[in-house]
């Protein structure tokens, strides 16, 4: 196309500057921030970085984003996995698409004021009005504070949440790419006297693993920047504190902008090798076009 | 004959699996919808689900939590705030990133790859970075706790996936459609408004509908850049606030919660295809 030397950087022009002041003008920004006191008036070396590393509630959150990562990921990756392959079979696919992906449209505070309520607790002798505790005392069980028995049921009570949300993003993208899957190879493999779930194992899950890993890396990214959920729920009370609720802390409460940079530079640096492998994707991706 | 009579009977358990899994799914949110309608009363004293005892006694059903909510509580408000956010929130970064997509996907330039590639990089950047370096510029501008400076901030972190899916979706044209346009004399200005809006439409609708709802569901930026002023705080935030204040009502914070979804289930029941296309062509973004 024959255009003026000056034409293509008008177009982009608007874009380029803001994203240069909303992104990365502040990403540096805080870096340099990351090495100050609490107001930015002095130097003050690696004290925050040590503070990261050694604060209690610190290493608790890294703790947690950890346990989101090992639970989280693989329950909703391998749930939607599981739902995409069962609901192809079946003629009333769509309507339970659209239920299992409906929770992302909603925000996060919808989603954690749903399930608080379903994790709503009161003492025995009152009648529980969450559904997961009155089916407790159905089976004549004491009902049980979900969300404050530390540190693992009110941490993985939260990720339920996490998984009740994506499992719907996770199942649209494997489901597109496994009907991408030739019919016949399915067809063949069961002639052959192939049972499902060999056909599952051997066939469905290596030709699905390019897509499963793309969605993988999605959800780890998602998981250490999970704010909402937390913030709503417990906002990090009873040892459910999260990365970007404590920096969120730093920042509001604690008026600690050294500390809240670090902890975003910390959560940078985690993210950097997902930002590397989607720079390489999208490199192949455009070598084949 | 056998064989049909077998495969009939192990699609028992199919059937089985996925509509109990359809179930646990949809039952919080109808916990959710029928507690909005329950007297305070009835709330605290037995479960949502002992309607279900007595289907038709229609009695019990109350809107006097949307009324409280929505007019003392000033959830009525909040939802207007939320409209002028997400409205020029999602046009504008739209309207940006469109002439970015076109130029990036058909017009030679210096840099073209390196920026891109900048771009994809930025898609993953976690907001966390930029808040306090943009809260500090704001307040010094005075943007601070005002609709400009959210709309501003909602545009600038949206541009990066925007910008990727109108790119894909753009850059996926015949090519033959711009040489001949330019034969013809267009100008590029003419090219994109008479030629490449118009069939980019399928995808403009896709990513219209992800920053609308990116934005009307957004928590962490309207806290940050807004605060909790009742003046200018959307939804999300106001009801977060409800869940300290009225911890324990839930006939209230259930109403609150429900009006904060009405308008994202609507887009998305009705919109589903374009939604599913959007998060198909960006599933990059975290």
């Amino acid at each position: 196309m024959h255009t003026k030397k000056i034409t293509p950087w008008l177009y982009i022009a608007p874009a380029t500057f803001l994203l240069f002041f909303f992104l990365i003008y502040p990403l540096v920004n805080t870096i340099y921030i990351s090495f100050l006191n609490y107001n930015s008036e002095k130097f003050v070396g690696i004290k925050n970085y040590l503070y990261c590393f050694t604060n209690e509630i610190m290493l608790t959150s890294f703790r947690n984003n950890s346990f989101w990562v090992i639970v989280f990921v693989p329950l909703a990756v391998f749930l939607g996995l599981i739902i995409a392959v069962l609901i192809d079979r079946v003629k009333y696919e769509s309507i339970i698409k659209s239920v299992i992906f409906m929770p992302m449209a909603i925000s996060f505070v919808g989603a954690g004021i749903i399930w608080k309520f379903v994790y709503a607790y009161r003492p025995v002798s009152a009648a529980q009005i969450g559904i997961l505790n009155a089916i407790r005392s159905f089976f004549s069980l004491d009902p049980l504070p979900w969300l404050i028995i530390r540190p693992w049921l009110n941490n993985f009570c939260l990720i339920m949440v996490g998984v009740w949300i994506w499992t719907g993003f996770c199942m649209v993208i494997l489901s597109a790419s496994y009907k991408g899957i030739p019919r016949e190879l399915l067809e063949a493999a069961r002639v052959d006297g192939a049972t499902e779930f060999r056909i599952f194992w051997k066939i469905i899950l290596p030709l699905l693993k390019p897509t499963i890993a793309v969605v993988s890396t999605t959800m780890i990214i998602t998981v250490l920047k999970v704010f909402d959920i937390v913030y709503v729920m417990t906002n990090g009370n009873f040892g459910t504190e999260v990365i970007a609720n404590r920096m969120y802390k730093e920042m509001f409460i604690f008026r600690n902008f050294g500390r809240a940079s670090a902890i975003a530079v910390i959560l940078l640096i985690v993210i950097i090798p997902m930002i590397i492998i989607n720079i390489q994707r999208f490199r192949e991706q455009e070598a084949i076009r | 004959m056998m064989k049909k009579k077998v495969l009939v009977l192990s699609s028992v358990p199919l059937h089985l699996i996925i509509i109990i899994l359809a179930f646990i799914w949809i039952l919080p949110t109808v916990g959710l919808l029928i507690t909005s309608f329950r007297s305070s009363g009835d709330v605290a004293a037995s479960g949502w689900w002992t309607v279900f005892e007595h289907p038709f006694s229609y009695t019990c059903y109350t809107i006097e939590n949307y009324k409280e909510v929505i007019i003392k509580i000033g959830i009525g408000k909040a939802f207007l705030n939320t409209l002028l956010i997400t409205i020029p929130a999602t046009i504008i970064p739209i309207l940006i990133a469109s002439f970015a997509a076109y130029a990036f996907a058909w017009m030679e330039f210096p840099g073209r790859r390196v920026l891109f590639v900048i771009l994809v990089g930025l898609l993953v950047v976690p907001l966390q970075m930029t808040l306090i370096p943009i809260l500090r510029m704001f307040n010094k501008l005075g943007l601070a706790g005002t609709f400009p400076g959210i709309w501003l901030a909602h545009t600038g972190y949206g541009l990066p996936l925007v910008i990727y899916l109108l790119y894909n979706f753009i850059s996926g044209l015949p090519s033959e459609l711009f040489d001949s346009s330019s034969i013809d004399g267009a100008t590029p200005f003419q090219i994109f408004t008479r030629m490449v809006l118009p069939l980019s439409l399928p995808a403009l609708a896709s990513v219209t509908i992800f920053q609308f709802l990116w934005v009307w569901n957004d928590l962490l930026i309207a806290l940050v850049y807004l605060g909790g002023t009742p003046d200018v705080a959307p939804l999300t935030v106001r009801i977060s606030a409800l869940v300290g204040a009225y911890g324990q009502d839930w006939e209230l914070l259930t109403a609150a919660a429900f009006v904060s979804m009405l308008l994202p289930l609507i887009l998305f029941l009705s919109l589903q295809r374009y939604f599913v296309k959007g998060i198909l062509a960006g599933s990059v973004k975290g």
